[in-house]
Parts: C-alpha cells; sequence; structure tokens
C-alpha cells in the first residue's frame, strides 16, 4: 500500500475535536462515543460552514448564469473538481466526475461502460468482501447481457485468495471490480497487482475506494486503476456527494447515463450532440453546495496529513484489538496483515444486535449487522459481528469506555 | 383458552409493571429476562416462511386461530429481540382478530422501548408487528369463509 506520509510528532486530538460540534452533544444522556465512522463520518465546522455560507451567500445555478453569483457558485464547484483531482492524483480535472456517492459512480460504470461492453459469456469478476453497491450492479448487468459474474474467495484471516484470483482472470474476463478496504473486516486489498494482473489479462479495473479515501492515500495514476469511486460523506464531507474518476479516454468511449441540461451540447428534437467531460456524465443541477464543502473536507485532512491521522488510527485499532482480545469467546472476523480503520468482531453465545442495543444505552455508537455484506457474512457463518471503526477525533479513552460498555452488556446478558 | 383481559387491560398492567423499573439497565434485565423464559420454539416451525423480513436478528413467528381468537408463537436468536416478541405475544396473542388489527400498543412508547419501533431496519419491531396484524386480518377472512 500506499503509505509515503511520514508518521506524526503528535496529534492534538483535543484540538481536533473541538472542530467537531456534534462530539458535544450527550446520547441517552451520556457523552456520545462514536465509532460508526465507516457507516459515514462526522463533519467539521469548516465543512458544515461552507454549506451554510454557499446558501447565504452565493447559491446560483452553476455553469449557466452570467451574473455574479453564478460565476461564483461555478468558480468554487470547479475548484473543488481541482481539489478532488489533486486528492486522488488524477491527470486532468474532467478525470472527476461528480457523484451522489459510491453506489452511482458504480452503477454509473456498470450502466454505460458495462451496456456498451459486456457480451454475452464475458465475466465479471469481484470479490467474496464486496459491498452490496458493488455486488448488485454488476448482477443487473450480467443478467442483462448474459454474462457471468466471478467471486474471488476470502480466506479465513479475511484476506483475498490472491491464489484463486489469478484462476478466476481469463479471456473473458472483461471487469474486475474491487474494494480497495473492506468495510466489514477492514482489510486492505492488493489492489496495485490486482489492476496490474487484470490489465495484464485485458480487463478494465474498478476499484471501490468507499472506505479507502479517508486513510490511505490515493494517487490513481500510481495505482493505474481505470475507475476509482468514493464518496464524501466517509471522508468528513457531506451526504449526497461523490467522485467517480475514470480514465479520460474511456470515459470519453462511455455512452452517457442520465439525459437532461447540463449533459448536453445541442437539442433538437431529432437528434442531441452531447457535452464534453465530465459534463457529460453530470446531468441536471449537482449537488453544489454538497461538491463545494467537499473540498472543505478534502483541506481538513490535508491540513492534519493522511500519514498522521493513519497513525493515530493505527494506534487506536491495535489497542482496540489488544483489548477486546480479553473478552473470553471473542473472536475478531478479519485479521488481515493489512488493516485499516474497522475492528468487527462476534462473542460466543451472544447475538450482535443484543450487543448493540445495549451499548446504544450507553451512548456508544457501533455498527451490528451484516453491514451490506450479506455473502461475506454468509462465508464466516455469522449472522453479523459488531464494528468498531475509527476517525480522526476518537481517542484511546473512548476505547476504554467501549470496553467497559462491552463488559457491561455481557454481564446484563449472561 | 378465553383470555379474560383485553389488550388494553394488558398494556396497562405492563406499564405498571414497568413504571417499577427506575433505570435502563433495570428495564432490558426485564426483557432480557423475559426473552430468556419464552419457550423455544419447535425446530419445525423455524422455516424461511416463518421468517420476519426486515429484522436485523432472525426472528420466527407462528400464528394459529382457535375460536374466534388468533394465538402467536415466536422465537428469536437475538435475546432482547426476544424479550420484545414475548411482551407483544403477552399483549396480543389470544385477542379476536379485530382487536389484534386496531391495537394501538401505545404501551410500547411507555415503557421506553420506542427506539425500537422507530429503527425498523435494525430492530424489526415495527415489522413484527406488522406482521401480526397480518396474521389476524389473514386468519379473520380465511375463518369468516370457512
Amino acid at each position: 500500500m500506499i503509505l509515503t506520509t511520514p508518521a506524526p510528532a503528535d496529534l492534538d486530538i483535543d484540538v481536533i475535536r473541538q472542530q467537531f460540534p456534534i462530539l458535544d452533544r450527550m446520547v441517552q444522556n451520556k457523552p456520545l462515543v462514536y465509532f460508526d465512522n465507516a457507516a459515514t463520518t462526522q463533519k467539521p465546522q469548516a465543512v458544515i460552514d461552507t454549506i451554510s455560507e454557499y446558501y447565504s451567500k452565493y447559491n446560483a445555478n452553476i455553469h449557466r448564469g452570467i451574473h455574479s453569483l453564478a460565476e461564483e457558485a461555478t468558480a468554487a464547484y470547479e475548484a473543488s473538481r481541482t481539489a478532488v483531482q489533486q486528492f486522488i492524483g488524477a491527470a486532468f480535472p474532467e478525470d472527476i466526475i461528480f457523484t451522489r456517492g459510491t453506489t452511482e459512480g458504480i452503477n454509473l460504470v456498470a450502466y454505460t461502460w458495462g451496456r456498451a461492453n459486456i457480451r454475452p459469456g464475458d465475466e465479471i469478476l469481484i470479490s467474496g468482501m464486496e459491498h452490496h453497491s458493488n455486488i448488485v450492479p454488476w448482477q443487473i448487468l450480467c443478467e442483462e447481457k448474459k454474462a457471468v459474474l466471478k467471486v474471488i474467495p476470502v480466506l479465513d484471516n479475511g484476506e483475498l485468495s490472491m491464489a484463486q484470483f489469478k484462476s478466476l482472470l481469463g479471456p473473458k474476463t472483461k471487469m474486475v471490480a474491487i474494494a480497495h478496504v473492506s468495510n466489514a473486516l477492514g482489510t486492505v486489498n492488493p489492489v496495485k497487482h490486482i489492476i496490474e494482473a487484470a490489465h495484464r489479462a485485458g480487463a478494465v479495473v474498478l476499484i471501490d475506494g468507499a472506505q479507502s479515501a479517508v486513510h490511505l492515500d490515493i494517487d490513481v495514476q500510481d495505482m493505474d486503476c481505470d475507475f476509482f469511486a468514493f464518496s464524501g460523506h466517509k471522508l468528513y464531507g457531506p451526504t449526497g456527494i461523490g467522485v467517480l474518476y475514470g480514465k479520460k479516454n474511456i470515459l470519453e468511449s462511455m455512452p452517457v447515463f442520465h439525459g437532461g441540461g447540463e449533459m448536453i451540447r445541442e437539442v433538437t428534437f431529432e437528434r442531441t450532440t452531447y457535452n464534453d467531460l465530465p459534463y457529460k456524465f453530470e446531468a441536471g443541477t449537482p449537488n453544489i453546495a454538497g461538491a463545494i464543502a467537499l473540498k472543505t473536507a478534502i483541506d481538513f485532512l490535508n491540513n492534519i496529513g493522511k500519514g498522521h491521522i493513519r497513525k493515530h488510527e493505527a494506534d487506536l485499532l491495535e489497542y482496540a484489538t489488544a483489548e477486546l482480545e480479553k473478552i473470553p469467546g471473542l473472536t475478531i472476523v478479519g485479521k488481515a496483515r493489512n488493516k485499516v480503520g474497522v475492528i468487527s468482531f462476534v462473542i460466543d453465545g451472544f447475538h450482535p444486535q443484543d450487543i448493540g442495543v445495549l451499548l446504544d444505552n450507553q451512548g456508544i455508537a457501533v455498527r451490528t449487522g451484516h453491514h451490506c455484506t450479506q455473502p461475506l457474512m454468509r462465508r464466516f457463518n455469522i449472522p453479523g459481528t459488531v464494528r468498531a471503526s475509527f476517525a480522526v477525533y476518537n481517542t484511546l479513552a473512548e476505547v476504554d469506555v467501549l470496553i467497559a460498555g462491552l463488559w457491561k452488556s455481557l454481564k446484563m446478558l449472561s | 383458552m378465553i383470555m379474560e383481559r383485553n389488550i388494553l387491560e394488558i398494556e396497562n398492567e405492563l406499564v405498571s409493571s414497568f413504571s417499577f423499573l427506575d433505570t435502563w439497565e433495570e428495564r432490558y434485565e426485564y426483557i432480557i429476562e423475559l426473552g430468556k423464559k419464552l419457550p423455544a420454539l419447535e425446530e419445525e416451525f423455524k422455516t424461511e416462511d416463518k421468517k420476519i423480513k426486515g429484522c436485523q436478528s432472525t426472528v420466527w413467528l407462528v400464528a394459529s386461530y382457535s375460536e374466534g381468537r388468533v394465538f402467536f408463537k415466536a422465537d428469536s436468536d437475538a435475546v432482547i429481540v426476544k424479550g420484545l416478541v414475548s411482551l407483544l405475544i403477552e399483549v396480543l396473542s389470544g385477542q379476536v382478530p379485530d382487536d389484534i388489527i386496531n391495537a394501538r400498543l401505545d404501551f410500547i412508547d411507555k415503557i421506553g422501548m420506542h427506539a425500537h419501533l422507530a429503527q425498523t431496519r435494525s430492530n424489526g419491531l415495527r415489522a413484527m408487528v406488522a406482521q401480526m396484524k397480518d396474521y389476524a386480518r389473514a386468519l379473520k377472512v380465511i375463518n369468516l369463509n370457512v
């Protein structure tokens, strides 16, 4: 993995926490302990202010009006595109398409690239640890095109079987769609190897970056993926805004997705010609406030430095793992050697949901259930897990609260 | 078996017993106890068609009809859910279909368990109530036509 940013001297977590107003609130009369960051992170004040400022000071539709407000809004929107381009190391701003989120990005590729390129008998290769968002769009496509969905198995430790991957990859493989980081296990997949092998086999690769963009340094050109999709709200930005990166030549060759305003060059009733990238894929008025605030979120991340955040989160993960393993009957699901942000576990004789309910009553927010990865849960033969996922504002003291809360929950359930 | 108490009376009794439980810990410990006490459903009933959709945990619900009344049995792999379903059974099992269909079940709110109604996707209490009412409706229609 790309872990280039140097480790920090020391992050002042208190100062960081002060930037997140929600962390002051009480839940069930207890201070909120928020460990559901893989679902969505909380938002720093600067992101909240950006949204409010946009609507208070320069709300206007972009790319159309010639008035000052429209120009200001357009400039801010396009500045965000450039910030995203730099954030993931894309070659051109027009490689960046704003979407509603990762799910829409994957669907866009399945519906446009997929419909244009997938033929009967072709194979689409995903993995056994994919989120439903990176399964269902491909299933729909396979059904329509009489193509075949193939699945790379997951090993007991939560890593992908690279041996199986190599044997599944073949001349019929047209698309390989893989999570960069597993949302349920935290596994960091060796995407660079996967991409290289897939390209040698002639396949196009989509990386689901929903869980990785906030933790890892992303360089799409170095990775050489053809598509990379992620969501703003999982990296301290607003909901409803996300990004699909695509290599320019591939995006240019793809048919359009949604028809409407903005994506056209000229419309007559006989024929419509389409706009250039990236607008070709941005039909309708986009989430302007969300896109602009995504830049604020990226600035927030860049100011602290992903390397610093990664070091802090690794400390939390290591400490939580050690403390959790002291609980009798507890099994950590997903022990990949390369892992970020997420710790998933089950405890013998206790249902994850019971644990989640009792933790919630103690002000502790974790996720329980299948994490939108039902095939993965079936693979491990469990109904679901309890998942704690970390962000920059979490503290070791909060891990202690979680552990104490768990002991208390188990006592109540015994 | 003819129940002598109506739904509202049972609800009121439950609200009254919960009023003696001061803390959330006591309330949940009581529900956990109810969950553990509810007899396990016979394995033959634990089939796919008896499962309630929309629950994070697995809940099986079986309904039967006798002398104008609907009787419920249920089980779950999660003990808090089982405790909650045990409360629903206490309130609704043995009642006439119309009373089940029209039950407002305000007691859930009054005993401090309203969160379980709101979180449809994770807790499924709402799905359980809906399923029980569906059974009551279906059994009413089937038995009217006989």
